[in-house]
């Protein structure tokens, strides 16, 4: 609670407000259709009409902004999910287990971990075809290795605690034991560590919609509308400045709030 | 002293250093009336609260309580080694006629060390482990009295060999894993006195070694304040090692001085009311056996029905209704109804190895226990008692069937339970339950306290949430816990009130045999004693049977009924804890049953 009395976790609340609010009902803050273009308004510079001008074919791009973080965020949020879920499940097992189990386990997780995250997201999109879900899944199995690896640390630590001894010697059967005992024990790391990862799944969700590899336009994602700029960078550098700077305050927000739920000050 | 050491006899006090002569008047260390705070986040927490007495030359002062009392705060203020957040708020701390308050750090440094010695309460970390331990009493000397670098080694060397340690060229060279914990502890005894102190303040310094050890310690300690005439603060939470060693005792409670004087008027007549529980919990100075407490008596005669979680042993329908109960089953069959066996467990042979790696490569076997057998009747208290790396606690994880042995039989009930694995060994836990020593580490954290005394019947799936509710609200009332802590976690309790917990949740189930080991080590003494009286009213109420780890005989007096001696392994004696106590047949129970602080006092 007392981090609410912090101005910068304040502020990076309200900034990750703005954007589940701008991801789940975007019609509540965008100003014009993102997809309606006026042959009329074609590059105009931010002004009051449009907040942070219009791009050549004369769309609002706040609006594509706004209506960008949809995907933008759901597909990072998916990764991290998916990124949690199949490392803890991983990291969870191969802990628990233990001896040879944990071994191989370990061996492929050191695979993984040993290939660039934004390579092993190629991949996997190239193999399932473009579009946010599999950029998700792919994102989110680059981070699993990593997750995998504090899951299991975070197991070993607790196996050995004696309430889990004193649990066995209770009765309690093995799985329940990973149900009420280690995992409840062992999942404050690990959220920590999704809530900074959400932060980098942000910057690479919008790196590989930026190389093309997200939904098809005109779906405005973050990524994507930067490499839109991209061709007006000397007559109107704000088209990819804007959503540029967007992205860079999303995950400076998430970052800054993250660290406050690691404990981490 | 303390009992006139305010007004002017105080106030000439604070002159002492000029009158070095006048002996009565002679006081190394004057406080008065000090304030320590320690800042948290929800503001300043009064930890010391006008604390004042003094120190005379050349005697020893304990300043006794319990934890929480405030005991260790005063001896880090006295030196001014407050941790992070404290705060001197007001007061004067006068040694040697200086006011140590306003004083430079870097004049205080010089003092430190020097003029005052420190000996920590925790020998395994209050060394170097990188550096040997000649080189870090010769740290001392060159840094204080500046010997040379030759002259402090032979001078640390010369300091080993004062506080006791055999062979002591060889010993400074070596590192501080190299030596036990007494050794250890010797070491930092010696770095203590090694600049010739006016003054030592002693945090503790014997409470995390073993009994037989500790009266070493303390009588090296002794001897150092009789051939130095240095003044000593020793700070402990066991009245018994300050009865027997102090000449002056201030007993302090929530950041307060309650009582001071000498240590025979404290103990003999003590006036407060905490210092009377003090003296009456103390272990080592108490020496009976617990008896029921009279309400349990009564209580005991219209239980049975109505009691929620009675229904829940395996000896009534309940019970036997489990389809794989297979050892309740078993045992109930084979034991034909007739009779319960006699002796509810039955240890033969046990024993346990361990290969230790070498340094030099190559392995030597530690055994462990060594062939341990034991019975413990049924409706009793057997007690093992033994100092560290005796193989009590090996031998009672066995017994409980969590730990192995590599040869040996365990029978629990006239049944062998040696062998049984995977859900038989699980049935058994209904039968035979743990409580562990460490009531911080055998809880859950993250668990309400009513899901933690419930968790038992949860893992045998015994009733509904609801009923399993209302059984652990009235396991919390049997340990007399109030209900309303059931949504708590443990982290909001207490030491005695978690441990209380602990036994709360071996209850549930309707165990017949309960294994403690060392229930309350951890605890402070008037605690321990609660806890103890705990043990025993339930031990009639639900007609238990306890397997008893101690290191503490003062303890194990309190609450057996018959007493095994262990050391390396080994059962030196066993019998019932009359004989033992009264007439111990080996010399080591004897040297135990003398080294029990607090012989002083009787």
């Amino acid at each position: 609670m007392t981090n609410l009395r912090k101005p910068g976790f304040v502020l990076g609340l309200i900034i990750i407000a703005l954007a589940i609010v701008a991801s789940l009902a975007p019609q509540l803050l965008a100003t014009h259709d993102p997809f309606e273009s006026v042959a009329t308004d074609r590059l105009l510079p931010p002004s009051a009409q449009y907040l942070f001008g219009t791009d050549n074919l004369g769309r609002d791009l706040y609006s594509r902004v706004i209506y960008g973080a949809a995907l933008s965020l759901l597909s990072a949020s998916l990764a991290v999910v998916v990124g949690v879920v199949v490392g803890a499940v991983v990291g969870l097992i191969s802990g628990f287990v233990g001896g040879r189990t944990d071994f191989i386990i370990m061996r492929f997780v050191d695979v993984l971990i040993a290939v660039p995250g934004v390579l092993l997201a190629l991949i996997v999109v190239a193999s399932l075809g473009f579009g946010p879900v599999s950029l998700a899944l792919g994102v989110g199995l680059g981070a699993a290795g990593s997750f995998a690896r504090v899951m299991r640390s975070q197991v070993l630590r607790i196996r050995s605690e004696e309430y889990v001894e004193a649990a066995r010697t209770l009765g309690v059967r093995s799985p329940a034991i990973l149900v009420q005992h280690v995992l409840p024990n062992a999942a404050r790391p690990v959220i920590a560590m999704a809530a900074l990862e959400l932060g980098t799944a942000i910057l690479s969700v919008s790196a590989l919609t930026f190389l093309g590899f997200g939904a098809p336009p005109p779906a405005p994602e973050w990524g994507a509308l930067v490499s839109a700029g991209r061709d007006y960078v000397a007559t109107n550098p704000g088209l990819s400045i804007i959503p540029g700077a967007v992205i860079l305050v999303v995950v400076l927000a998430v970052n800054r709030v993250a660290r406050s739920i690691g404990g981490d000050e | 002293m303390i009992e006139h050491g305010s007004g002017a006899k105080v106030g000439s006090g604070a002159n002492a250093v000029d009158e070095h002569t006048t002996e009565v008047d002679d006081n190394i260390l004057v406080v008065r009336d000090l304030h320590v705070s320690y800042a948290t986040r929800s503001g300043s927490v009064a930890a010391v609260r006008g604390i004042s007495f003094v120190v005379p030359r050349g005697k020893i002062v304990a300043i006794v309580g319990e934890s929480g009392s405030g005991k260790s705060t005063t001896s880090q203020a006295l030196i001014r080694r407050l941790a992070s957040g404290g705060r001197i708020d007001s007061g004067s701390i006068e040694f040697e006629g200086r006011d140590l308050g306003p004083m430079s750090e870097r004049e205080l440094r010089s003092i430190r060390g020097g003029r005052i010695g420190f000996v920590p309460q925790d020998p395994s970390k209050s060394l170097n482990p990188l550096m040997r331990v000649g080189d870090q009493i010769a740290e001392a000397l060159r840094l204080h009295l500046k010997l040379s670098k030759a002259e402090a080694a032979t001078e640390a060397v010369r300091i080993l060999a004062e506080v006791g340690l055999p062979d002591p060229d060889a010993r400074a060279t070596q590192f501080p894993h190299e030596l036990s914990g007494g050794m250890r502890q010797r070491v930092l005894i010696g770095i203590a006195w090694a600049c010739n102190p006016q003054l030592v303040i002693a945090d503790e310094p014997t409470s995390a070694l073993d009994v037989t050890v500790q009266r070493h310690v303390l009588d090296n300690i002794d001897e150092l304040v009789r051939r130095h005439n240095t003044s000593v603060v020793l700070v402990t939470h066991d009245l018994a090692v300050a009865a027997d060693r102090a000449d002056y005792v201030a007993v302090m409670s929530n950041g307060e001085i309650v009582e001071q004087g000498t240590t025979e008027q404290v103990l003999s007549a003590p006036t407060h009311e905490y210092t009377k529980k003090l003296v009456e919990s103390a272990p080592g100075l108490a020496s009976k056996r617990l008896t029921p407490s009279l309400t349990v008596l009564g209580e005991q005669q219209q239980s049975s029905a109505g009691k929620l979680f009675t229904h829940t042993r395996p000896a009534q329908p309940a019970g036997s209704s489990t389809a794989s109960g297979a050892v309740a089953a078993s045992a109930a069959s084979s034991g034909a109804d007739a009779a319960e066996a006699t002796n509810i467990l039955e240890v033969s042979n046990l024993v346990k190895t361990f290969a230790l790696r070498r340094q030099g490569g190559g392995s030597q076997v530690l055994r462990a226990v060594d062939d341990v057998s034991f019975v413990v009747p049924r409706g009793s208290t057997f007690s093992i008692v033994g100092e560290s790396g005796s193989g009590k606690t090996t031998t009672a994880r066995i017994a409980a069937r969590i730990a192995s042995a590599d040869s040996g039989t365990v029978s629990f009930d006239g049944t062998d339970v040696t062998s049984l694995s995977g859900e038989a060994l699980r049935q058994l836990r209904r039968r035979v339950q743990v409580v562990y020593q460490n009531p911080f580490g055998s809880l859950d954290p993250k668990m309400s306290i009513e899901k933690i005394i419930a968790e038992p019947l949860r893992a045998f799936r015994v009733g509904d949430r609801t009923h399993r509710a209302e059984v652990a609200r009235e396991l919390l009332e049997h340990v007399s816990l109030s209900p309303t802590l059931a949504q708590r976690r443990p982290t909001e309790l207490s030491g005695g009130q978690r441990q209380r917990v602990a036994i709360a949740r071996s209850l549930a189930i309707g165990p017949e045999l309960i294994v403690l080991d060392e229930p309350v080590s951890a605890l402070d003494v008037s605690v321990q004693e609660q806890i103890l009286q705990l043990l025993v009213d339930l031990q009639v109420q639900f007609g238990l049977s306890y397997l008893f780890i101690s290191h503490d005989l003062g303890v194990i007096r309190q609450i057996s009924d018959h007493i095994a001696v262990m050391r390396s392994g080994k059962v030196l004696e066993a019998g019932t804890a009359h004989d033992v106590m009264s007439n111990p047949q080996h010399e080591y129970t004897r040297e135990l049953l003398e080294a029990i602080p607090g012989q002083r006092a009787k």
